[in-house]
This record gives C-alpha cells, sequence and structure tokens, in this order.
C-alpha cells in the first residue's frame, strides 16, 4: 500500500506514492469529461440492451421494450414498396394486353418492369436483349417453337417448357438413334437432307433421296414436309437460319440420336401474374414478337 | 474501494481464481448462445437433411471454395428481398456443417437459387460461364463434368453428420449408395428417394459414370427450396 503520498513540488499534483529508486510517479487522474462519457457510454449500453433485443437466456432472449425487429422492418418496407406499385400492378394484372398498350403510361411501367426482371431472371440462359445462346433459344430473333404471340409467351413464361408443372409446354422428339429406331447410317442421310435442304448447304451433285425418304417416314409428323415446324407441339422449325444448337451438320446428328430436350422453369412460383405480364410485353417487344 | 488490489497481488491463488472469473465471462458470452440454440432455429416445415448426391454436392461446392464469391444468404434488406426473394431464416442452415452463409458477393447470392435455371444451364454454365453469361468473373470448372465423384465414402460423411446432430436414420444411411446413384440418373426411378427426402431434384447425369458436376448440380437445384414461405410469415417465424 502506497503511505508517502505527498506533493510534487514542480507540478503541484499529487503523487502515487510508489517509488522506485528515486522516481516517483505523479497521480494524473484522467480528464473528467473522458470519464463521465465512459460512464455515460455504459450506461446507454445497458438503456440499449432494455429496449432492443440483446441477451440470451434459458429458453429465450431478451425481446426488447421496443418490439423491435429487422424481419418486421424488412416486411415493413416491402409492404410499402408493395402499395405503391400496387397501383400500377394491378391493372396490369387485370387489364388485357391490347389495353396495356393503349395506355402509354402504364405500357412504360410494365415495360420497365418487365426489363429488370428479365435481367434478373431471364437474362442468364436467353442473353442480354435476348439475344440467346446454343440451347437458349433468342427470343429476338422471331423463331419461336411456341408461337411468339403475347399469350403464347405468357403462358411459355408461367408454366414453363417440360419443367414439371401441369400445364408445363411439353414434347418429346423420339431417341431415334439411342433407342434403335434409325440405323446410324440412316441418321447420317438424313442429316444430309435436312442439312442441304433445309439449312441451306447444297452441294452440286449431291443425293439426298434416301434421307429424303427417311425424313418423309419419320420427320413430317411434327416438321412438317419442307421443314416448317410445329408449334402446337413445340417442333423446331428447320427451314430457316436460326438454329437452337448452331449450324453445324453434326448437331443434327446429335440431335436425331439423343435429342436434347432443354428445360425452361415454371416461373409461376417465383414471380406474381402481373410481372409476368410485364415481362411477357418486354419479351415480345425485343424484336420477335408476332 | 471494494476490492483491494493489494489482496491479488499479494495472493497468488487469489489472483488465479480473479483472472479465471474474469475470463469465464468472455467465454460465457459466447457459449450460452450454443445451449440455446433451439430457440435460434425457426419451427418451419419442409428442413430436411441433404440427400446423398446433394451432400457430396455441397462437399464439393466447400472444395471449390464457391463461398469466397456467392453468399448463402438473403438479408433482411429491402433490395435483397426484392432480387432474392424470401429472406433467408436460421433453420434453413440447420443442417450445414459448417454453414454457407458466406461474406462477399463477387457473384450473385446463391441461397433460393434452386429451380431458377435448367440443369442443363447449369452444367454448361459450370464449364463456362462466359459462355452464358459474357459480363461474368466465374472461373471455369469444366473438370468438375470429366471428374467421377468418390462415392465409396458416403455412408461415413452421414456417420460424421449425425454424432453432430443431423438426424440420418439407419434406413437412409443404409441406402445412401442407392439414393445418390438414382439422384444422379435422371432415367432412374426416384420414388424411394423423394420418399425419404422431399423435393430432391435429379441431375442430368448421363446414367454411367456419377461425376462431382452432378453433385454440385444436385445441390443447386435444392438451395432455398425446402421451406414452403407461403404457409409463414414473420410474426410466426417469430420465437
Amino acid at each position: 500500500m502506497p503511505t508517502k503520498i505527498e506533493k510534487d513540488a514542480v507540478s503541484g499534483r499529487d503523487t502515487t506514492g510508489h517509488e522506485w529508486d528515486g522516481i516517483k510517479e505523479l497521480d494524473t487522474p484522467l480528464p473528467k469529461w473522458w470519464l463521465y462519457t465512459f460512464y455515460a457510454c455504459i450506461g446507454i449500453a445497458f438503456v440499449i440492451f432494455f429496449l432492443y433485443p440483446s441477451i440470451p437466456y434459458g429458453p429465450g432472449y431478451w425481446h426488447g421494450v421496443l418490439g423491435y425487429s429487422q424481419r418486421k422492418m424488412v416486411d415493413a418496407e416491402v409492404a410499402k414498396l408493395t402499395a405503391i406499385r400496387k397501383v400500377s400492378l394491378d391493372k396490369i394484372g387485370s387489364l388485357s394486353f391490347e389495353q396495356i398498350k393503349a395506355d402509354p403510361q402504364l405500357l412504360e411501367v410494365a415495360m420497365t418492369d418487365g426489363r429488370i426482371t428479365f435481367a434478373e431472371n431471364c437474362q442468364p440462359c436467353h442473353g442480354a436483349g435476348g439475344g440467346g445462346h446454343i440451347g437458349y433459344p433468342a427470343l429476338a430473333a422471331g423463331s419461336w417453337l411456341w408461337g411468339g404471340t403475347l399469350d403464347d409467351i405468357q403462358q411459355t413464361v408461367t408454366h414453363g417448357i417440360r419443367s414439371g408443372d401441369d400445364d408445363a409446354r411439353n414434347s418429346a422428339m423420339p431417341h431415334f438413334g439411342a433407342d434403335g429406331l434409325l440405323k446410324p447410317a440412316e441418321i447420317q442421310q438424313v442429316a444430309d437432307f435436312v442439312w442441304s435442304n433445309f439449312y441451306g448447304h447444297k452441294t452440286e451433285g449431291q443425293d439426298t433421296s434416301a434421307g429424303a425418304k427417311i425424313f418423309a417416314e419419320n420427320c413430317i409428323a411434327c416438321h412438317g414436309e419442307n421443314g416448317e415446324g410445329n408449334r402446337v407441339v413445340g417442333a423446331p422449325r428447320l427451314n430457316s437460319h436460326i438454329h437452337l444448337y448452331g449450324d453445324a451438320r453434326e448437331t443434327i446428328v446429335a440431335q436425331v440420336t439423343l435429342p436434347r430436350q432443354g428445360v425452361m422453369p415454371n416461373w409461376n412460383h417465383r414471380l406474381d401474374p402481373a410481372t409476368i405480364k410485364a415481362v411477357t410485353l418486354y419479351v415480345h417487344a425485343l424484336g420477335g414478337g408476332e | 474501494m471494494f476490492i483491494r488490489h493489494e489482496w491479488f497481488e499479494k495472493n497468488a491463488l487469489l489472483l488465479l481464481i480473479g483472472s479465471l472469473l474474469t475470463i469465464s465471462i468472455g467465454g460465457i458470452v459466447e457459449i450460452v448462445p450454443l445451449f440455446t440454440i433451439e430457440t435460434t432455429v425457426e419451427h418451419v416445415e419442409g428442413m430436411r437433411p441433404y440427400s446423398p448426391l446433394e451432400l457430396r454436392g455441397r462437399d464439393i461446392y466447400v472444395r471449390e471454395g464457391c463461398y469466397l464469391c456467392h453468399s448463402q444468404q438473403i438479408r433482411t434488406l429491402r433490395d435483397e428481398v426484392e432480387r432474392y426473394g424470401h429472406y433467408s431464416i436460421a433453420a434453413e442452415s440447420m443442417y450445414d456443417h459448417p454453414f454457407q452463409w458466406g461474406s462477399k458477393r463477387i457473384g450473385p447470392d446463391l441461397a433460393r437459387v434452386g429451380g431458377k435455371y435448367s440443369n442443363d444451364w447449369h452444367y454448361a454454365h459450370l464449364k463456362n460461364a462466359q459462355s452464358l453469361v459474357p459480363e461474368s468473373l466465374m472461373p471455369h470448372y469444366a473438370f468438375l463434368a470429366e471428374t467421377p465423384l468418390q462415392t465409396d465414402d458416403i455412408q461415413e460423411r452421414m456417420r460424421t453428420l449425425r454424432t453432430l446432430g443431423t438426424p440420418y436414420t439407419d434406413e437412409d444411411i443404409a441406402n445412401a449408395k442407392a439414393d445418390l446413384l438414382t439422384q444422379a440418373d435422371p432415367a432412374a426411378d426416384n420414388a424411394k428417394l423423394v420418399g425419404r427426402y422431399p423435393k430432391a431434384i435429379e441431375a442430368s447425369g448421363d446414367g454411367k459414370t456419377v461425376t462431382e458436376a452432378d453433385a454440385l448440380v444436385a445441390y443447386l437445384q435444392m438451395l432455398g427450396t425446402l421451406v414452403n414461405f407461403a404457409d409463414t410469415n414473420t410474426e410466426r417465424l417469430r420465437q
């Protein structure tokens, strides 16, 4: 215990009473303003503990007297936003496409909503601006598998393609090669025929009559006599320059052998009907709408 | 003063006891919440342990460090709820050892990516992300689709998780290998698998070799799909 507390002659302050080899220590207290701020902070901490959710204990935790909850906060914020949007979204949801188009202001809201929704949800597959990728249809190109009217698009977006949804668009091209319906040589012949006649890679003097016969026997039911396709069953149009899996002859062979069955998710479990209508309008306006 | 420094400074035992008491406060503050974990995890319908293939996919996810760029945590902020869907709840991570919340979003949050894209998209995107999303920074994981999945130790992995509290039944573990192969093969009959693991999504494997990509896709397609948020709300989630 320090015993020799004395007044320092130079500074006029008390010493702590500790002395080491003649060196004495001044007792310099913390500044009052600092000390009381520090105590106040401790006090405020207890007030916050009391007001807000803080201390866990046995069966639960202290909820705080204000009833604050981040989850309630975000619920309230989303509700506020929903209320603002409701005015337009209700209209978009209840009006027909023609009526929406007739109202420039509403159409602008729908297109903006559609653009944002498209960027977040559709763009990863269909590309920016609906440019498409190999295996993912180019929406701006107008080469529709299942139809490009507003109603067709709305149906596709809502229920998807081979998505497992009850109303999903479904089609299944037979596995001509994998299931042995056509021999490898026949697949090559039909590929020759499709590639030269429909894809437009005609070679002078090439005889594709064998392929034409196979095509007539196996393919025209869905793809049509002239390869014009059939949207009712989602059979792609062959006689164009836009092909889902690319322009190469090998893709025809691969597709006839073991068709890829592309899947589009149904969006009714993620997007509300009005937003689906908005994105439909946006997709329709990308350049391919009918 | 109530406590005299002198007592502690001159008595080693008292100093030791005093130090232990002080340090233990820090420990208690960290440990006590773990004993009340039941009150933190919400009671919701739908959560189930990972199916064997999803579990292995999750292992790949951890191994490749996906969490370094992708979070799995939708925070209670309006813009996140708007973009990704319902905010994440603790129950959704209850079978994660360790959780994959992450702390950085170089890529998008994945907490609800399940069902958002098709299986084919995931395979193509893992192989070469830029082929589908030109502005993507994601590295190529083409090797995943060429690497056979190690499946021999699936039962040991599940047993280990059981000791940590994941409620795998003996039946789950006994059928682990079969369930794994079923989920990887789109042609297989998955009735039993879905009975044990509702909402399990089949990967698009070739039916011969199970690859690491199959496992990862099965895991990604499940993320965030288990809890049906239409049946609940913030008030009911509150403990």
